[in-house]
């Protein structure tokens, strides 16, 4: 049993040339897509964490289910924020016995 | 030699006739000091013509680093109707153009160049096909340089639909998920580049960094190349310096210095205000308004003229040219000229119509496969701040004398049935 890695970020995006809308996007995945009054998805382009089960399911579903294969689940590579690094330059290090 | 804080650098030497080979190198003898183009075009901060203003330098160094038979595209489309630069600069020196295109084919290594001219326009055909075979007959070496007309729209010029007729014959815009994209023929990399971006390139690789930036302001240096239309006198192409105040353009055009409001940067642009023009016309200067230079349109409305009126015609003729390729585009923008129209009708149906008019412009936004339907958004925003006073004429029912007179002063060009629009 490998360990489940739910980091990271999705984003579900569309090609808009290839959309014809049908639709089907907004019923899978109701809570990333909906949509306009001509039918096309509007879907929020900030990304959406993976830890989000049923968010990335139902993207997923969305891009299965799409007859024009326009839909597209791209993962979002996230900086590792960089905190806490100390920006001194490095002391030297006392090979000496620490005092208890 | 052209000496710095001279202009005019681009038109130099020009008569009504294109020069020819031997007759461009006596204009622009080079300077001799000039090692390395591509180092001098880093330390130039030649920023793009082509409207975007996207740095050329920033582009360069991208397709560098990219392997595969490369291509370099001279994007003498010429999309705007408001626009005669890349008419007038090919049809002045297209030598300054290719030098400059050969310069930047051997910066990213590419074999071919491919110059790109609407077949509308047969007279520039003609000058570029002589300059080419003129250069052909010299025995010049370097990558050879073919000729290309795809078919006059209004996103034909956009770079992805350019790349798009030159890979398969359709004038279409690509879609691009990520950006920076390369975009490819075939599999070769291609570096699109305005005709004016590619001549600025040409002066660079001959005279150098130190003397391009002699002109302009730190941010945008260099001289732009403008199309003065609209209520003027002489509707003109002129070279200025970057930073020169706008008022100082309008009256070398022979413009109506006390304007209602001047579009910048195109139909897909925004309006600066009649009091504004004092402004520098540079983009460090007109970031301020949230405008930018683009591809150096500048339309001049005046105060008899209705700006609702012109701005529907624009955003009609706009939604017409949509590539119809996605939906928000090929469905909203009909639908803003709609409510254009519906607000220069006034009355009820015009006062939903505005409210409307806001929400779709927030739909629409970003959401086609290239830049064409934020233009409109922008053009249609800009619009509705800049005649605010006017608008609310027209909804209370006592619209503007501009609106009943016949006379536009925009050029918009009569459109066409839909079954006769050539994509290819």
């Amino acid at each position: 049993m490998g360990v489940i890695r739910r980091a990271g970020m999705f984003v579900l995006q569309v090609n808009p040339i290839l959309c014809d809308g049908f639709g089907h996007c907004a019923e899978l995945a109701p809570e990333l897509v909906h949509l306009d009054e001509w039918g096309y998805p509007i879907i929020a382009s900030d990304p959406v964490p993976m830890a989000d089960v049923g968010s990335y399911q139902s993207a997923r579903y969305a891009e299965r289910g799409c007859p024009r294969q326009a839909l597209h689940v791209a993962k979002v590579a996230t900086p590792v924020p960089i905190t806490n690094v100390d920006v001194r330059p490095p002391t030297t290090v006392s090979r000496g016995r620490r005092p208890l | 030699m052209i000496e710095a804080h001279t202009l005019p650098r681009l038109f130099a030497g020009a008569t009504d006739r294109p020069l020819s080979l031997a007759h461009h190198e006596e204009v622009f003898q080079p300077d001799g000091d000039v090692a390395n183009v591509l180092e001098e075009l880093n330390a130039s901060g030649l920023i793009g013509r082509g409207g975007a203003g996207f740095p050329t330098s920033r582009k360069v160094e991208l397709l560098r680093n990219q392997r595969g038979h490369k291509y370099v595209v001279v994007n003498g489309m010429e999309g705007e109707p408001a626009a005669h630069k890349d008419f007038r600069l090919l049809s002045t020196n297209p030598h300054l153009v290719l030098d400059g295109a050969e310069m930047l084919a051997s910066m990213i290594g590419a074999s071919r160049i491919a110059v790109c001219v609407a077949r509308d326009n047969p007279t520039v055909v003609h000058h570029v096909e002589q300059a080419i075979h003129e250069r052909a007959r010299r025995n010049l070496r370097g990558p050879g340089i073919d000729l290309h007309t795809p078919p006059w729209r209004f996103v034909a010029g956009e770079e992805s639909a350019l790349v798009h007729w030159l890979d398969d014959n359709e004038s279409l815009p690509q879609y691009r998920p990520g950006r920076p994209h390369i975009l490819r023929i075939g599999r070769g990399p291609v570096l699109v580049d305005n005709a004016e971006t590619c001549a600025n390139v040409g002066l660079i690789g001959r005279y150098g960094a130190q003397w391009f930036r002699s002109l302009g302001t730190d941010d945008h240096p260099g001289s732009v190349v403008v199309s003065v239309t609209g209520a003027v006198q002489r509707p003109s192409v002129l070279e200025v310096n970057l930073g020169t105040p706008l008022r100082a353009i309008l009256a070398s055009a022979g413009a109506d210095t006390s304007p209602q409001a001047v579009l910048l940067g195109g139909y897909g642009g925004a309006w600066l205000r009649g009091d504004q023009i004092d402004t520098p016309y540079s983009n460090d200067a007109l970031a301020a308004h949230n405008l930018s230079v683009g591809a150096g349109i500048i339309a001049v409305l005046p105060r008899q003229a209705c700006g609702v009126a012109e701005a529907h015609r624009v955003v009609r003729w706009m939604a017409h040219e949509s590539a119809r390729q996605c939906g928000p585009c090929a469905f909203g923008l009909p639908a803003l000229a709609e409510d254009l129209f519906a607000v220069l009708r006034g009355g009820r149906d015009g006062v939903v119509a505005i409210a409307r008019l806001q929400e779709r412009c927030g739909v629409i936004e970003g959401r086609g496969a290239c830049r064409h339907p934020d233009g409109v958004v922008r053009f249609v925003r800009s619009s509705i701040d800049a005649f605010a006073a006017d608008i609310d004429d027209h909804l209370r029912g006592a619209p503007c004398a501009g609106a009943q007179s016949k006379q536009r002063f925009l050029s918009v060009p009569t459109l066409e049935h839909e079954e006769d629009l050539i994509w290819e």
